[in-house]
């Protein structure tokens, strides 16, 4: 067992976990931010997709204490003020999600995408996916959120 | 998936690393733990302790000279795939980083980390092979043509750490490529390189381990093109089969990533 301190979300957190215990299970069991889902557990779908100090990672493939003093940011933390982050604006408006199960890892790992690549097209916004699935298999609209997001944050969107 | 218990510890320096081994022989270091992770949440791997050396800021960097490009074992995939240094010097090597796995594993798993594990189907392996790479651990230096032994093995001791890679600037490479559209891993590989040390045109994904493929590399030294490996065929005897590929199917898949390396590298 471990205490373990890091930045949630702009919050500071401090808890005792143990050394066995996943981020992604310390963020939803823990910390009770459900946001972050697991989809298949063994780091392929990228649904627990978060930011650690700036980088879209699978928070099912690092343990908690590994993060001793990361910035985490889940998808709880996107929205400001009651407004939504434009990555969530364009998903909501491009019919970006289905079940919505795969969204909160498509939505992190597509702010980080625009956030490394400002100039996106179709045929990169696909290649950058492959660390994430979605079994409703509804990448045609998932591909529009992010173009039409980039688009809105080159626009000066925040 | 949850892994066996285990105690984990943040080593300060490659020094307490090596301290922290000595006091846990059984112990495992955790770099990128991009493979290592999932391989404990499977129960497939069961250490008791867990020494983490991924924050190592000593084992992070990439620094190029006129003849060598020399990387840090703890660099990030994403890092060499964007590195200027890389992209100056092997362009094919920083090509290379940016198709392993996926963008999230790239921000995680690590040069030194890939090395060690010597999956089969890795690619940083075939460039270390083919670009006739020297391994520097905290024992001795290695070179790449002595270090990977077979399926997951290398030279490496017990409690050995890689510490930097060195890579002689090549002529001319290039490493193409056939993934598993699901993990990205390589169902064959190739990675050609023309340098000082002569032709070498190294397989990875298709067998037990990486190889090299002596009746290309004799024929590409005599005219290095595609054409001059055209009818250079790979004995499918010994090599991998499994529910992606069957090993004839691989080296077939080996005969034509060969031909659009040396297409690549020629351009």
């Amino acid at each position: 067992m471990a205490v373990v301190t890091m930045t949630v979300n702009g919050k500071a957190v401090s808890a005792e976990t143990e050394d066995r215990t996943l981020l992604v299970y310390f963020l939803r069991e823990q910390l009770r931010l459900t946001g972050t889902h697991i989809g298949c557990d063994t780091s392929q779908c990228g649904a627990c997709v978060v930011h650690v100090d700036g980088h879209a990672v699978k928070s099912c493939t690092i343990f908690a204490v590994q993060a001793e003093g990361a910035d985490v940011t889940t998808i709880e933390g996107l929205a400001k003020d009651g407004k939504l982050h434009p990555v969530q604006e364009a998903f909501r408006e491009n019919h970006g999600l289905q079940c919505g199960f795969c969204t909160p890892g498509m939505i992190m790992t597509a702010v980080d995408m625009i956030r490394r690549k400002p100039q996106l097209d179709r045929e990169t916004i696909r290649r950058e996916l492959e660390g994430n699935i979605c079994r409703c298999t509804g990448y045609h609209n998932i591909v529009s959120s992010i173009e039409d997001a980039s688009k809105r944050i080159a626009g000066g969107a925040k | 998936m949850i892994s066996y218990q285990f105690a984990y510890r943040r080593a300060k320096s490659l020094a307490e690393a090596q301290v922290l081994f000595a006091n846990s022989p059984e112990a495992k270091f955790l770099a990128g733990g991009q493979t290592l992770i999932p391989t404990m949440k499977m129960r497939l791997a069961n250490p008791p302790e867990l020494i983490d050396i991924s924050g190592l800021k000593e084992l992070s960097f990439i620094r190029a000279d006129g003849q060598t490009l020399v990387i840090g074992a703890g660099t990030k995939h994403h890092d060499v795939a964007v590195s200027a240094e890389v992209m100056g010097t092997i362009p094919a090597l920083a090509k290379l980083a940016e198709g392993i796995g996926d963008p999230a594993v790239r921000y995680m798993g690590t040069l030194g980390g890939s090395l060690a594990n010597n999956d089969p189907a890795a690619d940083y392996p075939a460039a270390a092979l083919a670009l006739g790479a020297a391994i520097k651990t905290t024992r001795r230096t290695i070179a790449a043509n002595d270090f990977f032994v077979g399926m997951f093995s290398t030279a490496l001791e017990d409690g050995e750490i890689i510490t930097e890679v060195s890579f002689p600037i090549p002529e001319r490479a290039a490493y193409a490529k056939f993934d598993n559209p699901a993990s990205r891993y390589a169902m064959a590989g190739v990675f050609v390189a023309k340098s000082k040390i002569g032709v070498r045109v190294v397989v990875t994904g298709a067998g037990p381990s990486v190889f090299r493929v002596p009746d290309m590399e004799s024929a590409l030294a005599k005219s290095f093109t595609a054409e001059a490996i055209k009818c250079i065929k790979i004995d499918a005897d010994g090599l991998n089969s499994d529910i992606h590929a069957s090993a004839e199917y691989r080296a077939h898949l080996v005969s034509v990533m060969a031909a659009r390396a040396v297409k690549a590298a020629a351009a």
